[in-house]
């Protein structure tokens, strides 16, 4: 667990990202269509006619063997009709691959960038005997062990075995700063493809060839090897159900129409069929999961599978470890508290002093208080003083100068310090030190010598807008339960400052797991992070495990989510793009099945006007004429698989509320819409055709 | 009784019935009933059953088909040699093979189809002992499917559904039989027949001629023909007979029947999953649905007929009663048809053929509904559910969570098995009617050309295939083409929706529980019973747009208006 003094949490600070209350999209309309793409997906659409990409999408694969069918008829009887069906169906198609090529190709961008990082790299390998071998990168094998020197690229995904080094992973995570690997305990994994920048560390391989980080990351956002998720296959069922019961529904028209003396004739019963069956959802399917992971990617985030990110839309409850998520991870000088007398601005002054030295955060946060509160200044130092550094001995730290003994630390620590110079420890300072114990925060003494001057608080400090995520979850429906070492009291307090909906205290990897186990028995889903190596078993047991990128290869490889930017607060962002994907798939399928209705009147009176002129009452949106009513649906049906590109690809927009409320609000835009919509669209294609005098 | 008056007293009589019939059905299947212990447990004994012991999903569909299927046997057999056997006062000879399979089907499933007239081709032993008794048991087949279904959801982590035998003889025993009893009693207390004597001979000698009158156990039959929603008539008036409809009051007492049990079943289904007011959300859709069907009826029929008017009458004062009995009038004719055809029960009071075109419409159309507002006894339930889960699924996805529905996720097993369940029906009963319009011994069938004759077949195969057996009559169905491709529907419309249904019921039971959430969709609230509905009409028109338009639509914009 990694719950104090996490270091990774400051630079996540300074990158720009999204504000809390905002919806997730905002960033990913960059390159939406970038000219690139668009050319290189206008190619892979052609080429995705081929049958066997074809009938993985039942929908589409229909929609195929009717443009056969309509063009070899056509070819046997042609007509300017018969032509126009068929150009229009073999469009669908096309504009179909052209949204799956759009989604892929983005993906596929960014792939070839990793790729060109991948360029095979010499690796210097370490014999048993010591002596050095230099081997190309490809050759080496799992256990092996390789020297990387400030400079070097690091051949594969490794532990540190030996020694620091500072690393440049900006090639992985796009963060320029870089970061501090070393062997032993949580910061020990390295990747294969970043830099070392000083130092010299001996790596032991772990991954094999072409399963390395970066060979994942490849095949992940190209969609390699996607596979449907649980919710896609459910989904693909229903279209695949809504296309068979079509058939009979548009087959048996011609027997039917027999009987009524009149007939149909091939082509327009296939117009009619690739009308009926969702071929809009259909087209956009797998365009929408693939846009999906490709939030993820643009978030930093590297899903493992399709089924994490579904899951994560599924999540009922969130743990949250309290540092780095909730809090900024850092304990900030809060107040100054002085005892016996002494006044604040007193010891404001002293505890700077003390502080002056000390570059950790806590240290700064000091310094700068004093600086904030009572105006004081950094001050020049005369040639006598010396800094005593913090050890886990003393647990204090300070500044000996013109003979002043300073000092702060633990309470106990300071107490023990006082007596031992003499000094008489107040009786007040444990009251003090347990109310500001309770509201929370962590107390640390200060004396100057004998003299006890007072308390400074150190207040974790809770992340600005964290509250109203949380009450963002609350109205999903999502549980958050903030996970802690600290004692109770402590937690309680930042709980209720947070606004979390509960916290597990002095929170051991055990006590997480049975939160877990307890949680999924009550059949929830659950999602955390997590960066440990003793992380790993709840990673592995979490429905949704983000994994630091930060931590170690066991938590990487027992969660189903990297996070490259090692950013827990993005387990919230996670979720919503989990949801958003699921409500853009049910959208756009409730869109489709809508705009059946309006297809209906353009085509049935079409269909059997010479032979019932009454069924003239039906062609509500007074379209031209059979032929023009019948192209403009088929129209209509192709170009809006185009028009929803942009939605498919971006996904709806999501505002955290109520189910209820997001339910009114997608039925009325995509279900009544639905309806209307082609109603107007279809007019509107039949006068542009009747302008034209095609007919 | 006006007819705001006979609906008004239809609601309250019907919504006290919700209440107690409906808690006193969870309690039969829930076990907790036991008055009538000393024939049940003795009859278990008799069938080899041991009362505790749970099936699978899979041992419980293979018990209720085999059954069914003995059941089909040994009707057939019995038709076929009733000049056999006794209690045949009119010395009717065997059914013939063809009408004896279409009958036996046609009564095991619950269709009650009748290719015959009953007072000219049934001896009473084969309306009593016979087909009666296929109306007692289909209808308990039927409830206990809905049960089965029930259990799914509101079981966890269980392997097991229920007991097929024991959930086939308690809704006989405790549910079926005593009411049937009861109500016989009030029926020919008004005047239905129930007798064992042979037909009346009668010879009028005013006018000098000789008249034969039918007779028979009516009133035993009639009861239960209502309440287990299986509409086969005693006579082949059917509810228009005098002797099995006597009065305003059985025909009140019709209608309250019919919808008595599919009503009930709501309750019992918020009461077994622990939630009343999922219930009320199913039962609000069904209403809903009942309510907007009555009113196409009931305008179309309070129209004047226009052939009538064609014929130069043109002062029809009481709508179109062409086909209709004047002690109901059009209003009350119309609630029972109406009833019965939502109900797949499919008695009529009155002849659909006459109808308007829109009355043929709301008639034939609240069949292609999918029979479930409310549906059969048991099989208007279940049909719903499965209407119920595409629309969670829908719904569900665009909440954003893996879809569930009372707690049980719905995916790929599910999805596939609610949609096969519901798309068997549209799909047999357009095959079906494509097989019989293209075929010469099809095209002979219906007695008018064009589009009404359009109308008497895609009415005849949306009836049978949706269990419902009312007759769109005008169409000579009593041959061995129509005799046999009806029984397809039977089947198809039977088994092909309960076996999906059971092995639904399966993999839900086997599911854990979600607990609801804030970001759960609720589906006991307004917004989901117009998603149902929303989903149920969808399917509807997307199947049979096409077919209906050129039935009765096309025959109603022959007069130029919509109404």
């Amino acid at each position: 667990m990694s719950d104090v003094g996490s270091s990774h949490s400051i630079k996540q600070e300074s990158k720009p990202k999204a504000q809390p209350g905002t919806p997730v999209m905002e960033k990913q309309s960059r390159g939406l269509f970038d000219r690139d793409i668009l050319r290189q997906a206008a190619i892979d659409a052609v080429k995705k006619f081929d049958p066997r990409m074809q009938i993985k999408n039942p929908v589409m694969f229909v929609v195929l063997i009717g443009t056969v069918i309509t063009l070899l008829e056509s070819a046997a009887n042609p007509s300017v009709f018969s032509w126009s069906v068929t150009v229009w169906l073999a469009l669908t198609v096309l504009f179909a691959n052209f949204a799956e090529a759009v989604a892929e190709g983005r993906g596929k961008a960014q792939a070839d960038a990793l790729r060109r990082m991948r360029s095979d790299t010499e690796a210097r390998r370490l014999l048993p005997d010591g002596t050095e071998q230099k081997v190309a990168a490809a050759e080496l094998a799992k256990g092996d062990l390789v020297i990387c020197e400030a400079g070097d690229i690091i051949p594969s995904d490794g532990e540190i075995t030996e020694g620091i080094a500072s690393v440049d992973e900006s090639a992985i995570t796009g963060e320029s700063a870089p970061v501090i690997r070393e062997s032993g305990g949580d910061r020990s994994a390295v990747t294969g493809g970043t830099k070392v920048l000083s130092d010299r560390i001996v790596v032991r391989i772990t991954s094999e060839r072409g399963h390395t980080f970066l060979d994942r990351m490849i095949n992940l956002v190209e969609g390699a090897q996607r596979q449907k998720t649980p919710n896609e296959i459910a989904l693909t069922i229903l279209l695949a159900a809504l296309t068979i019961i079509f058939l009979p529904v548009v087959v048996v028209l011609k027997p039917f129409a027999h009987f009524a003396g009149a007939d149909v004739s091939v082509v327009v019963q296939i117009a009619l069929l690739v009308c009926l069956i969702p071929t809009t959802i259909g087209a956009l399917l797998s365009a929408i999961g693939i846009a999906g992971m490709d939030r993820l990617v643009q978030r930093n985030v590297l899903a493992m599978s399709g089924r994490a990110v579904e899951a994560a839309g599924d999540v009922q409850t969130l743990l949250l470890d309290k540092t780095g998520t909730i809090t900024l991870g850092n304990r900030m000088a809060s107040a100054f508290l002085p005892v016996d007398g002494h006044s604040e601005e007193e010891l404001a002054g002293v505890a700077q002093l003390a502080s002056l030295a000390d570059e950790t955060p806590e240290g700064r946060s000091i310094v700068v208080l004093a600086k904030e509160r009572f105006d004081i200044r950094e001050r020049k130092l005369g040639a006598e003083h010396v800094f005593v550094p913090f050890s886990a001995q003393t647990r204090m730290s300070g500044i000996n100068l013109d003979g002043r003994e300073i000092r702060k630390g633990a309470t106990e620590a300071i107490k023990h310090w006082v007596a031992l110079q003499g000094g008489d420890p107040s009786v007040d300072l444990d009251h003090l030190a347990e109310q500001v114990a309770m509201s929370g925060a962590t107390p640390l003494a200060v004396a100057d010598g004998p003299q006890l001057l007072g308390i400074i608080e150190l207040k974790d400090v809770v992340k600005q807008g964290i509250r109203e995520r949380f009450a963002q979850m609350r109205t999903l429906g999502i549980r958050t339960v903030m996970i802690t070492g600290d004692n109770p009291l402590t937690a309680a307090a930042i709980a209720q400052e947070a606004g979390v909906d509960d916290y597990l205290a002095e929170a051991t990897p055990e006590a997480k797991m049975a939160l877990i186990k307890a949680e999924q028995e009550g059949g929830k889903l659950v999602a955390m992070t997590g960066d440990g190596t003793n992380d790993a078993p709840a990673l592995a047991q979490a429905d949704v495990g983000v994994a630091m990128n930060s931590g170690t290869t066991a938590a990487k490889e027992a969660g189903n989510m990297v996070d490259l930017d090692s950013n827990p607060t993005k387990l919230i962002e996670v979720v919503e793009i989990g949801k958003q994907l699921l409500i853009t798939r049910g959208a756009l399928t409730t869109f489709s099945i809508a705009n059946d209705v309006a297809k209906y009147f353009a085509i049935i009176p079409a269909l059997f006007v010479a032979t019932y002129p009454q069924l003239k009452a039906l062609n509500i949106m007074r379209l031209h004429s059979p032929q023009t009513a019948i192209l403009s649906a088929v129209i209509f049906n192709a170009l809006i698989i185009v028009a929803l590109i942009p939605l498919a690809l971006r996904g709806v927009r999501f505002r955290p509320s109520g189910a209820s409320a997001i339910l009114r609000r997608n039925l009325l835009i995509y279900g009544v819409g639905g309806i209307l919509a082609p109603f107007l669209f279809i007019k509107i294609i039949d006068l542009v055709i009747t302008a034209l005098h095609a007919y | 009784m006006s007819f705001a008056w006979t609906l008004t007293a239809l609601v309250i009589v019907l919504a006290i019935i919700w209440r107690f019939l409906g808690k006193y059905m969870a309690s039969v299947y829930e076990g907790r009933v036991r008055w009538a212990s000393f024939i049940e447990r003795p009859l278990y004994r008799l069938l080899g059953v041991d009362p505790e012991s749970e099936q699978s999903w899979q041992r419980y569909a293979t018990a209720l088909v085999v059954f069914s299927g003995i059941a089909i046997l040994f009707t057939y057999l019995m038709l076929r040699l009733q000049g056999y056997l006794p209690f045949n006062p009119q010395h009717l000879p065997g059914v013939t093979p063809a009408l004896a399979w279409n009958t036996a089907v046609s009564f095991v499933t619950n269709t009650n189809w009748q290719s015959y007239s009953g007072e000219t081709t049934m001896s009473y032993l084969s309306q009593m002992g016979v087909l009666a008794v296929q109306n007692f048991v289909s209808a308990s087949v039927g409830i206990a499917v809905a049960v089965a279904l029930i259990r799914g959801f509101s079981r966890k982590g269980s392997r097991t559904i229920g007991n097929f035998w024991v959930d086939l003889v308690r809704g006989i025993l405790y549910i079926l039989l005593p009411v049937s009893f009861l109500a016989a009693i009030v029926f020919m207390a008004q005047g239905a027949l129930q007798t064992l004597a042979g037909p009346a001979h009668i010879h009028d000698v005013l006018n000098g001629v000789s008249q034969t009158i039918p007779r028979g156990p009516v009133a035993s039959q009639e009861v239960i023909k209502q309440f287990g929603t299986n509409g086969g008539g005693f006579f082949n008036a059917n509810g228009a007979d005098p002797f099995e409809n006597p009065t305003g009051l059985t025909n009140f007492l019709s209608i309250v029947l019919i919808l008595s049990i599919p009503v009930a079943l709501t309750y019992t289904f918020g009461k077994m999953v622990g939630s009343i007011r999922q219930g009320v959300a199913i039962l609000t859709a069904m209403t809903i649905i009942f309510g907007c069907w009555l009113a196409i009826g009931a305008i179309a029929e309070h129209q004047a007929n226009p052939a009538v008017t064609a014929a130069g009458l043109t002062h029809q004062t009481s709508g179109n009663m062409v086909g209709k009995e004047v002690r109901f009038g059009d209003t009350s004719s119309v609630l029972y048809n109406i009833a019965s055809t939502q109900t797949s029960t499919g008695s009529v009071n009155s002849a659909n053929d006459s109808y308007n075109p829109m009355g043929g419409f709301a008639t034939m159309t609240g069949m292609m509904l999918g029979e479930v507002s409310p549906g059969g006894v048991g099989s208007g339930l279940y049909t719903i559910l499965l209407f119920a889960i595409i629309a969670v699924f829908i719904g569900g996805l665009m909440v954003g969570r893996t879809p569930e529905y009372l707690g049980k996720k719905i995916q790929a097993s599910e999805v596939k098995l609610a949609t096969l369940g519901a798309l068997v029906m549209p799909i047999t009963v357009l095959i079906l009617t494509a097989v019989a319009v293209s075929l010469h011994s099809g095209q002979v069938g219906p007695l008018n050309k064009g589009p009404h004759g359009f109308s008497e077949i895609l009415y005849t195969f949306t009836s049978v295939t949706n269990n419902n057996g009312s007759a769109f009559a005008g169409i000579n169905s009593n041959t061995a083409f129509y005799n046999i491709l009806e029984s397809v529907g039977f089947i198809l419309g039977r088994f092909a929706i309960i076996i999906p249904t059971l092995a639904l019921a399966g993999t839900l039971g086997a599911k854990n529980v979600v607990p609801a959430s804030l970001g759960t969709f609720r589906t006991d609230k307004p917004i989901f019973v117009g998603l149902l509905i929303g989903v149920i009409l969808i399917v509807g028109a997307l199947t049979f747009f096409p077919a209906v338009s050129l039935g009765p639509i096309v025959e109603q914009l022959t007069t130029k208006k919509f109404f």
